[in-house]
């Protein structure tokens, strides 16, 4: 899986289910994501007439395995969303709603008791899988041994709570998970945890805890499709040409919010072409939707020529770069403050592809955020957003540390937007006075790498994707000790700040959080501020995705959660 | 030795050859536009700080420029439709202002075409000689002395010669940029330019080596060799002396068609990022800087594959007249 998505999600997991904590307490809690009561706006009705035709769709690549439980990828997670359901399930609509949780195959969301350690749930009944075959509690159970058994991705993370993880973990095979027990006469399913887990509603919701027919074998299916119980069935899969959805012949309706019924008849994933040859099948209608970022040298002909055809989705993230705050030249306040100085966030919007793309930062907490405090630090002009930046002040500032003429290597991804700021970047640094280099690795590789301490990385290029709607996901997750992990690929401080005040005053801002919305607001802008003064980060900019359908599609909705939703689109 | 009688009086074999050449209208062609090619290439700083008054190493994103007496942004956010995009200045045809417009980062094109075929043009021609050289060197002992001399250095250029060049090129690009070339008494930083030099350089010593063995091989057995024998003479005397100059005109030949041969490695080296590292630029690194303006700048990409295309083709016609005016059957065509 992309480690961005993958980062994404584990932080809009740890919302949502907070979020859902927050609403059962009935106390005050973080604007964020939570379950929808029942009386959320759902999707609109389903229209009959632009039901049938074939979604074509372009992809550079295969998302690797087909087992639901298995695929950590994306585009994995989107072809699952459209042939697999949870017990719950994130709203599949577009806009803000869709990160909200719904009851799936549980008939209601669960009854939580014990001190939030037993989650009651009643599967709904009357559903089958593709070939036919009723759902069952067995199936239940025997999907949540599975998720061990196969020795998910996830199983020691997401659903290490579940009382019997631990012997599941530790012997997979033998997997009887003790947490999770099912009475067929009630259609009931009890799932018991070890300790209370804020998050484990946002958990179910996700494909690795789809329910799957008893009868799965215990491994990774790889290109062998597994039964479901969505609207679509794999009808057939070649990783290096095609993937084949067609309409389940069993599925029917029974959540409008939780798993609509889709528009097209089949969805045709293919791949092999590159990004340009995507774009101009889907110009020419031959292709409905391109499944990978477009290429930079098209948006302009894309915005004129096919601006009906294209979808733009604000994001709240923002691009930056870490400055590692334990090796030279940055372990130098000055050096840091230098590189604050020098560079032009409005050059590197230019380079993302303009203004309407990106807009400049200079601060951790996007513009939109309630907490958000316009203070621009490191710019000519007044301190309050972006101006431009101040060369001979950077000079000035490396001359003074005394770092001048030392090595700086900036990791960046391969891919051509980050080339290109990586590029401008090593010139700044070169003006400024240091003897920069570029050193770009594959996105699957540069995100792990870069977080790692023992790799010495000085100065990377990254970014961050809220998943929920609150500041502790952007402060705390990026500069608290406890993200904080040195040896490991998993350490998504990477500028490796440690600083006991600061996280002192973290703690404060969540707990105030819980009591006092009003002060804990104003807690994470002083954070914020704070984190800019001791130039920490260069936040660069916040951006936009830009989606690309053929004239024959309709109905485009993008998810929160699970981005463009492929079954929902017209192709008639 | 080889002594070639015309007229009256006899001259060397290398004044015949060059006579021949001269007369060559085609290789005299090619020669002259090879020489403009290499001072215009060599005019690079000129050109850059003298008339179009630009950096062509530092990102330009924010600079501005003029262009029918107007200032304007050389990177141009689109402002038609939904406004998407940034596109580079096109070529503007004034020298003085972004002759061949800008590439992504706001660079004059023509200057780092200038700059980059400097470093284009110092690696094939470098690398070249030192295929040509050591390839000569090799062929000559290897032949010469036989046994199991010549077994060691035949089979380590049957290795060589047994990988596809491309992709030995690559393999010991991508080691070596990844901390340089250390061989304890000399270090080689990862940027350098010697790096790919050294690199195409060997890997082309086969294709120089195994002809002029198999040259020197034949020549062994000639009477003036063993004559030489006869005398006393020593095997490195014996090198020198009689079987060097008789195998010179065969490095000779291969030089300039080398040449284009190397240059376009390097080309396709630094296209593929493990040959010139940027900032520095040659044609292969300006190459892949266009390739994501194809559909908007062209000239980015088009400009310096011109160039690469138009300087192998002069090399090409060149060697071959070289080749024709040192090879003797080609002289008894001509009726010399």
């Amino acid at each position: 899986m992309n480690l961005n998505r993958r980062r994404a999600w584990l932080a809009f997991v740890s919302c949502a289910a907070l979020a859902l904590t927050a609403c059962a307490s009935g106390g005050p809690g973080p604007a964020g994501p939570g379950p929808s009561a029942g009386g959320a706006p759902g999707p609109a009705n389903f229209e009959p007439q632009h039901s049938g035709g074939t979604l074509l769709i372009d992809s550079k690549g295969a998302p690797g395995t087909l087992d639901p439980q298995i695929n950590y990828d994306p585009a994995g997670w989107q072809i699952a969303e459209a042939v697999y359901d949870g017990l719950l399930a994130y709203q599949k609509v577009g806009g803000p709603d869709s990160t909200k949780i719904v009851p799936d195959l549980a008939t209601a969301m669960p009854t939580v008791t014990d001190g939030g350690t037993v989650y009651h749930f009643t599967l709904r009944p009357g559903i089958h899988f593709s070939n036919g075959q009723p759902v069952t509690v067995a199936d239940v159970q025997t999907s949540f041994q599975r998720i061990f058994k196969a020795s998910g991705p996830t199983s020691g993370t997401f659903y290490q709570n579940i009382a019997g993880a631990t012997q599941c973990l530790a012997h997979p095979a033998g997997c009887g998970l003790s947490g999770v027990t099912v009475d067929p006469a009630t259609n009931g399913i009890t799932i018991t945890l070890t300790r209370p887990d804020a998050e484990f509603a946002a958990k179910l919701a996700l494909p690795h805890a789809a329910i799957l027919p008893a009868s799965t074998p215990d491994t990774d299916q790889g290109i062998n499709p597994v039964l479901g119980t969505g609207p679509y069935a794999i009808a057939s899969f070649d990783p290096n040409s095609k993937l084949v959805l067609k309409r389940n012949p069993r599925f029917t309706e029974w959540s409008r919010t939780a798993q609509p019924r889709g528009y097209p008849d089949e969805i045709d994933y293919r791949y092999g072409l590159t990004v340009e040859a995507e774009v101009t099948e889907v110009e020419n209608g031959q292709a409905n939707w391109v499944n990978d970022p477009l290429p930079a040298d098209r948006l302009n002909e894309l915005g004129t020529k096919y601006a009906s055809q294209v979808h733009i989705n604000p994001q709240a993230a923002f691009w930056y770069l870490p400055l590692n705050v334990n090796l030279p030249p940055f372990n130098n306040p000055q050096a840091r403050q230098a590189v604050e100085w020098a560079v032009d966030r409005s050059a590197i919007v230019r380079l993302f592809g303009g203004s309407a793309l990106g807009t400049p930062v200079c601060t951790i907490l996007p513009p939109s955020y309630p907490e958000h405090v316009d203070y621009c630090a490191y710019t000519k002009g007044p301190p309050t957003t972006w101006s431009a930046p101040d060369l001979a002040k950077a000079q000035e500032l490396v001359q003074q540390s005394g770092t001048k003429g030392q090595p700086v290597a900036i990791v960046v991804q391969n891919d051509e937007v980050n080339l290109a700021i990586g590029g401008y970047l090593q010139s700044v640094l070169n003006q400024i006075g240091y003897q920069a280099t570029l050193k770009p690795l594959s996105p699957g590789v540069q995100f792990p790498y870069i977080q790692n301490s023992n790799n010495k990385v000085q100065i990377s290029l990254t970014q961050w994707y809220e998943d929920y709607p609150a500041a502790s996901d952007f402060v705390n997750v990026l500069l608290s000790c406890n993200s904080y992990h040195p040896g490991t690929d998993s350490s998504i401080n990477i500028s490796g700040y440690c600083d006991k005040d600061y996280d002192a005053a973290l703690d404060r801002a969540m707990a105030d959080q819980q009591t006092d919305p009003a002060k804990a607001r104003a807690e994470w802008g002083e954070l914020d501020r704070r984190a800019m003064d001791t130039a920490l980060i260069v936040p660069l900019f916040t951006p936009n995705y830009v989606d690309f359908v053929s004239a024959s599609v309709g109905n485009y909705q993008y998810s929160s959660s699970f981005s463009t939703i492929i079954d929902q689109m017209w192709v008639k | 030795m080889m002594v070639v009688t015309q007229g009256t009086g006899s001259v060397g074999p290398w004044r015949v050859a060059l006579r021949q050449l001269t007369g060559n209208r085609a290789a005299v062609g090619a020669g002259a536009l090879f020489v403009l090619i290499v001072a215009a290439c060599l005019a690079a700083p000129l050109y850059a700080h003298d008339i179009a008054h630009t950096d062509a190493f530092t990102s330009q994103v924010s600079a501005t420029t003029v262009v029918d007496g107007h200032t304007v942004p050389v990177l141009q956010q689109s402002t038609a439709g939904l406004g998407l995009g940034v596109t580079p200045i096109g070529p503007t045809w004034d020298p003085t202002h972004y002759f061949l417009g800008a590439d992504g980062q706001g660079r004059d094109v023509m200057a780092r075409l200038l700059y980059g075929g400097r470093n284009t043009l110092l690696i094939g021609l470098a690398s070249a000689t030192l295929a040509c050289v050591l390839g000569a060197l090799l062929g000559i002992v290897a032949g010469y002395l036989g046994g199991i001399v010549d077994g060691v250095i035949a089979r380590i250029l049957d290795l060589i010669w047994a990988f596809p060049v491309y992709l030995l090129a690559i393999c010991l690009s991508v080691v070596l940029l990844t901390s340089g070339l250390d061989l304890g008494f000399v270090h080689v930083s990862a940027d350098s330019l010697l790096l790919p030099l050294i690199i195409i350089g060997l890997i082309y010593v086969p294709y120089v080596a195994r002809p002029i063995r198999a040259e020197v091989l034949a020549l062994r057995g000639k009477e003036f060799v063993q004559a030489a024998v006869g005398t006393g003479a020593s095997d490195l005397r014996l090198m020198r002396r009689e079987i060097l100059p008789n195998v010179a005109p065969t490095a000779v030949v291969f030089l300039p068609l080398m040449a284009s041969i190397t240059m376009l490695t390097e080309a396709a080296l630094s296209f593929l990022s493990v040959g010139v590292q940027p900032p520095d630029a040659s044609w292969g690194t300006i190459v892949q800087d266009g390739l994501g303006l194809l559909y908007t700048r062209p000239m980015v990409g088009l400009a310096p594959g011109f160039a690469l295309a138009l300087t192998a083709a002069v090399l090409n016609i060149f060697g071959d007249g070289v080749r024709d005016a040192l090879d003797p059957s080609a002289r008894i065509r001509s009726g010399l």
